[in-house]
């Protein structure tokens, strides 16, 4: 039996419903909620600020650390263990990696840009939503950056396309292809790309043409959220 | 042929395209990408001749050089002081920038600034991996004994200075206090009736919580006549 209907009625190229805001942290620089779903990420900037040990300092140029954080709560199952795991590591890695290449911190040498993102509630694609929170915050912060960067997961349910898995199609019986993508909408170029799962060359290509339409669409919400915070007080 | 997309004054985010063409030029907060003048901050547009620029809403203080700013003195060596100003590392205070008396070897420094003081002085030099120097040397530097000091978004300051000073004399009169603006966001509020010293720092925050809106002056005038009659 193939996936034909997907279990909360969305259509299959249809991201979640998404909402945004910045300024969500009062202590931090910069700020911003990302919430796709039932998906909701926090993520705050702190810095640039003086960076320890000494040894990681680059005299060059400024440092980019991010930090992934699922709250104890914040599953739908068992309580997620606190602190630092394998899989934190690995996605505070890979959320780096997605944002260095828009963000130009030359102006501040051997200093450290801090980013917290916390997943307060997950549904699947936490990764992803932490990454458009955290471009998000940057922005706030008023760092200087080429482009936001957005992103949204793709894959294969039942052997079936669709945008945005949520946790139940994650985890569908018959075998489901996972591939968080992070874009920057303006050229269009990939920043994350993870894959997980096996599929044909391609459902990869029609995968990945789904996530572009739909970084589009994430692209909107959250330039949108970064404005509205300065205009909506304006009238 | 180019064109601009954008109005002046607008909220512009990072990527959104402000103009096409070669006909304009990118300056500070924005950059060329191809046929394209692309924003690089989230900030206000702003369009000279052809000059374009995007100034930022938010954002921790850049040091540059002859900025007037209020700092803390976080530690000092035999020959200098550490002054926190809100910037990533301290900035440095050495002896010969800090007073034009003679000072003989070993005498003690404290007398001059001790830690946790309060000091207005100016950005002598910035180099290349920001180490920032500082001086005491110039008209109004001194150490702050006095008064309160609060502290803004310094992308904010020139918004509670205002054109040619006016906002900044504008609280002045109204509340009778002294009033200096570091550029690194640290304002000193100096009065004599601790009132109007509160009443000060209750108009720079409307100041800073109304920085990117238009006829602030007006608001902060009726504001401030407001607050009088109380």
């Amino acid at each position: 039996m193939s996936y034909n209907k997907r279990f909360d009625g969305r259509k299959f190229t249809e991201t979640r419903p998404m909402k945004a805001k910045t300024g969500v942290v009062k202590n931090a620089v910069g700020s911003a909620m990302f919430q796709i779903g039932k998906t909701r990420a926090i993520a705050a900037v702190y810095g640039p600020r003086e960076l320890h040990p000494k040894h990681l300092q680059d005299p060059s140029s400024g440092r980019l650390r991010c930090h992934y954080n699922m709250m104890a709560f914040s599953g739908s199952g068992d309580r997620v263990r606190p602190g630092p795991s394998r899989r934190s590591k690995e996605i505070s890695y890979v959320t780096e990696l997605a944002l260095s290449p828009v963000l130009d911190l030359s102006a501040f040498p051997k200093t450290v840009v801090d980013v917290f993102i916390e997943l307060v509630q997950t549904d699947a694609g936490t990764r992803c939503a932490g990454i458009c929170a955290a471009s998000m915050a940057l922005a706030d912060a008023g760092l200087k950056m080429k482009d936001l960067v957005c992103a949204v997961s793709v894959g294969l349910v039942g052997g079936t396309p669709v945008v945005d898995l949520n946790y139940e199609e994650e985890a569908y019986e018959e075998g489901a292809v996972d591939i968080p993508i992070a874009m920057t909408p303006r050229d269009g170029k990939f920043s994350l790309l993870q894959l997980d799962g096996d599929l044909s060359k391609e459902d990869f290509e029609k995968a990945l043409a789904l996530a572009k339409d739909a970084c589009q669409k994430i692209y909107e919400v959250q330039k949108n959220a970064l404005k509205e915070r300065y205009v909506e007080d304006k009238k | 042929m180019g064109e601009i997309l954008v109005k002046e004054k607008e909220i512009v985010a990072p990527g959104d395209v402000l103009a096409s063409g070669m006909d304009y030029i990118p300056t500070d907060g924005a950059f060329r990408d191809g046929e394209n003048i692309v924003s690089s901050l989230l900030g206000l547009v702003y369009i000279k001749g052809r000059l374009i620029k995007v100034l930022p809403l938010n954002g921790v203080y850049i040091p540059k050089k002859d900025d007037v700013v209020i700092g803390r003195v976080s530690d000092m060596t035999y020959s200098s002081w550490f002054v926190d100003v809100g910037y990533a590392y301290d900035a440095v205070l050495s002896l010969k920038d800090a007073s034009s008396d003679y000072i003989e070897r070993g005498a003690d420094l404290t007398t001059y600034f001790n830690i946790d003081d309060f000091i207005i002085a100016k950005v002598l030099k910035v180099n290349k991996s920001m180490a920032i120097d500082l001086t005491m040397k110039g008209p109004g530097l001194r150490k702050i004994t006095r008064g309160t000091v609060i502290t803004i978004t310094p992308q904010k300051v020139p918004r509670v200075v205002g054109k040619m000073g006016s906002m900044v004399s504008l609280i002045k009169e109204n509340t009778g206090c002294q009033i200096v603006a570091g550029q690194n966001g640290r304002i000193w509020i100096n009065g004599t009736v601790p009132d109007m010293e509160r009443l000060a720092v209750k108009a720079i925050k409307f100041i800073e919580q109304n920085a990117h809106k238009s006829g602030l002056t007006e608001m902060v005038k009726t504001m401030l006549s407001k607050e009088a009659k109380k």
